[in-house]
């Protein structure tokens, strides 16, 4: 049999809701008495989304803010549970694994943040940060802890020196460059690396996709790589996976979506990624907002603003199928025969 | 041609504790009626607080320290407060990368858009609710009625962005500068911002700045690049000029390490080395620390030099490079 | 790469460059530590020492500022209505009053941000049940639980220690809790999930320390509080017992002689209270203002 995927989701939903103390239940359901039902105020972010990595891949995850692409994130590096379905790691449900095989498992999926100011504790040092989590698991001991964290910062382009530093002496190259030393520093296999070029400069940024790309090919990694980028999906992805309001509306090999985009979101993603290599031009642009994931559209999430929207994008939701080999979506318009 | 604006060897410093910041140290451009100026730079190039600049909004510590920003005939670095005032969302308007610089969370958006008007325009309240109106249907918001009577926060941040844009046109103003208005924002919506902006610079006339970290967003909306670094303007020219033949390393660097512009899956192109600290600058070209052509000559501050269709702040350009 | 920074400036080192920039604070903070100090060493500088009865000389009640004692030295500020020397009395009185102060504030740090943590960090039933405790405590004036609590358990130091303490932790509790909660939601803490570190240890290690600033300045504001609720109690008569008078029952003591022109007996107990709460509120408000990320220069 073959090696089971490094990571794979088997219908995962996140729902995330306000949690209503005795007093909060009290108002809603007089409220409800009194003929005002009380509003819905869960918002289901994710929904019922599959999805398989196979070891060495990367996958990248496109979508536009509220489309859930960073709770999926979070919910693969273990930082929040899901509401419904599950998660494996290398065929084994992270959920029922605990004890030493879940600490284990967790730290083999580790993860690489947006906010390069927010994501490193501002009252730790660098050597802190960094060696904190492999002393607590005694994967380095105290005796080569030096040798070691030096060896760590330069793999990510830090200059061992920094070491006594606090973040905030650091610029944000850097400091995203510290994030992943600290990321790499207990070992992982997989690494969800949620818009972690976003915050940067323009000229940071290819260095540090550059080594994103240098640590793959070195340490064997796998990577999901969230962005609302399509540049630098495009560039770093095997494989690409749209994402609208909580759904997965297409999939397929990076150079099949840029050549053969199937779904109409995906289109107009693609239509309206700024260029370097477009010149001044009329700028046409699909209407509408993104609807509030609080309140989705029926049927397809994205029919009030599709193009093609046909009545029964209103009713039903589009099942997520296969329209060429390995390239998927879920369109109705794939159902209409040619 | 005659420009709407023109900025000459304009220096906004910034006098703290720590040292003097030359923010905008020597920069000097123009823009025409119905024409955009993309204003390119990365976080501490100083291009935010040119836009402040010519707006009258810088704070102190900072204040322009010499320099002149022509406007009709007069300086707008010499103005009082008080006629800053009368001009500054009149004639010319500023939008921000967050709309709520523009906007009164506490007030509706009618309250906060008639007030605009009457500021500057003698006129009744039925008619400044019909120009507010207007705006709102301008930017493209639906029922633009109804919206009147919303609150900010009853917005998205698309929506609220663009009530900024219709209060920062309500006077058809002749200088519009956008300070990265849609980087918060989706492709999607910044796609309709866009579209809806250079939709108004055409039909009114108005001279935009459109101030930007990222080339791309500007490659199709302006008609002359400016590249800014460590306060200075570096290349200045025809946008087609600029982004087809960059001569500036730090253009052409820029340029170059944007993935569509590399082979997929391989290393990208990267400029070394890191955003300079503005209060230990090195003397000469600010750039020569992660320049892969510099050498003595760059010790000294190159001048800005015509050269190939544009101006040009450097010693080695990449057309001589050999 | 060129390193920028000479000296290694640590997050406490540029906090102290900040707080020093304003005058009025160092004051503030100079007048504090001299009156901590006057306070600490109380039995070494008063001339008297007024909680020692046999010291004291009724025949020498109510003398004026500058009066000669019976054995030769000065009353620089007077006696009380039991020949106390005023000096000797506001000295010994501070120091009550600080230690009930600072002590009160310190215990209900302590308890107040182990509540609010809790709460934050364990949500659902805890944090309503601590929240809705919290609630009920700041429902009612602080004097009158106070009172309350003083009735029963009669004068005396330590049950003033208490009865602040009982009054004060809400507050702590109420801002941990609401630091703590915008805290736990930044990335530095879900990075520190994702590392699979101990919970207590990202909750002391990491949480801790960054709800700490606003900790600081609430401190700040509730030691000044609690001096002046120590000094209302004793004033009120359920403070202090009258053989260790704080400064408010200095400052209750004299009350009645104010009309007949003995105003030293209340007057100066007062001006210390006052510049001992001004100095803290001086030092509370600078820190207030470096510690505020909102107002980061």
């Amino acid at each position: 049999m073959t090696e089971p995927p490094i990571i794979e989701l088997r219908g995962v939903s996140k729902r995330f809701g306000p949690t209503y103390d005795a007093a909060a239940r009290l108002t809603r359901s007089i409220a409800s008495r009194m003929g005002s039902p009380p509003r819905n105020e869960t918002v289901r972010a994710v929904d019922t989304v599959s999805m398989t990595i196979q070891r060495g891949e990367v996958v990248g995850l496109v979508g536009e803010s509220g489309c859930g692409k960073s709770t999926i994130g979070r919910m693969v590096a273990g930082i929040m549970p899901p509401s419904e379905g599950q998660i494996l790691f290398k065929g084994r449900d992270i959920a029922r694994l605990s004890g030493r095989d879940g600490k284990d498992a967790k730290l083999k999926v580790q993860m690489i943040f947006q906010d390069p100011y927010a994501s490193l504790n501002p009252r730790l040092r660098v050597a802190d940060i960094v060696g904190e989590a492999p002393l607590t698991h005694g994967l380095v001991s105290r005796a080569n802890f030096d040798t070691w964290l030096d060896a760590q910062l330069h793999r990510a382009g830090l200059d061992p020196s920094f070491k006594r530093r606090y973040p905030h002496q650091f610029s944000g190259g850097q400091r995203q460059r510290i994030g992943i030393a600290r990321a790499l520093a207990v070992q992982p296999e997989f690494l969800v690396c949620d818009e972690a070029v976003a915050a940067l400069d323009v000229s940071i940024q290819a260095q540090i996709l550059n080594l994103f790309m240098d640590l793959r090919r070195d340490l064997d990694l796998t990577y999901l790589f969230i962005s609302h980028d399509l540049g630098v999906v495009e560039h770093l992805s095997d494989r690409v996976l749209i994402m609208y309001l909580g759904r997965i509306v297409e999939e397929a090999p990076t150079e099949e979506v840029f050549s053969h985009a199937n779904h109409p979101y995906t289109r107009a993603l693609l239509a309206e990624v700024p260029r370097i290599d477009a010149r001044k031009h009329r700028f046409t642009a699909i209407t509408g907002e993104i609807p509030s994931p609080l309140n989705p559209p029926a049927g397809c999430h994205f029919h009030p603003r599709c193009p093609h929207a046909m009545p029964r994008c209103a009713v039903d939701a589009p099942a997520f199928r296969e329209i060429a080999p390995d390239h998927h979506s879920a369109c109705h318009l794939n159902e209409v025969p040619a | 041609m005659n420009a709407t604006v023109e900025v000459r060897n304009l220096r906004t410093h910034f006098f703290t504790r720590a040292g003097v910041v030359k923010a905008v140290d020597d920069v000097s451009f123009s823009v025409s009626g119905g024409q955009v100026l993309g204003l390119v730079g990365e976080s501490g190039s100083g291009k935010t607080v040119t836009g402040f600049s010519i707006i009258g909004l810088v704070d102190p510590p900072g204040r322009i320290a010499g320099g002149s920003i022509w406007y009709q005939g007069q300086d707008l670095a010499k103005l009082s407060e008080r006629e800053m005032r009368s001009l500054r969302g009149n004639r010319i308007a500023m939008i921000f990368q967050d709309p709520m610089m523009t906007l009164n969370p506490v007030l509706r958006i009618d309250t906060q858009m008639i007030e605009t008007v009457l500021a500057h325009a003698r006129v009744s309240r039925e008619e400044a609710r019909r120009r507010s109106r207007d705006a709102l249907g301008m930017v493209g918001i639906p029922s633009p009625d109804e919206r009147l009577r919303a609150y900010p926060h009853q917005f998205s941040g698309g929506m609220r962005q663009r009530v900024a844009i219709a209060i920062a046109l309500l006077h058809n103003p002749d200088l519009l500068i956008a300070d990265e208005p849609t980087t918060a924002l989706d492709v999607t919506i910044q796609a309709q911002i866009l579209a809806e902006v250079q939709k108004l610079a055409v039909e009114h006339g108005t001279a935009l700045i459109w101030i930007t970290h990222d080339l791309s967003v500007i490659a199709g909306l302006a008609d002359q690049i400016a590249v800014m670094y460590a306060g200075r303007i570096v290349e200045f020219g025809d946008a087609t000029t600029v982004l087809d033949r960059p001569l500036h390393p730090y253009t052409h660097g820029l340029i170059g390490s944007v993935p569509s512009r590399n082979k997929r899956g391989e290393r990208l192109r990267q400029i070394p080395g890191m955003t300079p600290n503005l209060l230990s600058l090195p003397a000469g070209c600010a750039f020569r620390m992660r320049c892969a052509h510099a050498d003595v000559a760059c010790e000294a501050e190159p001048p800005v030099e015509p050269r190939d269709g544009r101006d040009l702040r450097c010693c080695h350009p990449m057309d001589q490079a050999a | 790469m060129s390193a920028t920074i000479a000296r290694e400036e640590t997050p406490f080192r540029r906090f102290v460059s900040e707080f020093a920039a304003s005058r009025l604070a160092l004051l503030g903070l100079v007048v504090f530590v001299v009156i901590a100090l006057l306070a600490i060493f109380a039995s070494l500088i008063a001339p008297q020492n007024p909680y020692d009865l046999a010291q004291l000389d009724i025949m020498d009640g109510r003398l004026p500022p500058g009066s000669k004692s019976m054995v030769g030295y000065t009353y620089i500020l007077g006696t009380d209505d039991q020949g106390r020397d005023m000096f000797s009395g506001m000295l010994y009185g501070l120091r009550i009053s600080l230690a009930v102060g600072v002590g009160s504030a310190l215990f209900a740090a302590v308890v107040g941000t182990s509540l609010g943590l809790l709460a934050a960090w364990l949500g659902g039933r805890a944090d309503s049940a601590i929240m809705r405790l919290v609630d009920l405590q700041l429902s009612f004036p602080s004097i009158l639980v106070a009172l309350m609590i003083l009735a029963m358990l009669g004068k005396g130091v330590m049950n003033v220690l208490l009865a602040l303490v009982i009054v004060e932790w809400a507050y702590y509790a109420r801002n941990v809790r609401a630091t703590a909660m915008v805290e736990r939601q930044r990335e530095y803490i879900e990075a520190a999930e994702c590392l699979a570190l101990p919970r207590w240890r990202i909750m002391f290690r990491h949480l801790l320390p960054n709800c700490l600033p606003p900790l600081i300045v609430i401190a700040t504001q509730q030691v000044a509080r609690a001096i002046a609720l120590e000094a209302t109690l004793s004033f009120l008569g359920l403070g202090v017992p009258i053989t260790e008078p704080s400064l408010g029952l200095l400052i209750a003591n004299g009350y009645q002689y104010m009309l007949s022109g003995k105003y030293w007996i209340s007057f100066y107990p007062g001006i210390a209270l006052l510049v001992t709460i001004m100095s803290i509120n001086l030092v509370g408000d600078q820190l207030r203002d470096v510690l505020n990320p909102r107002l980061q220069r």
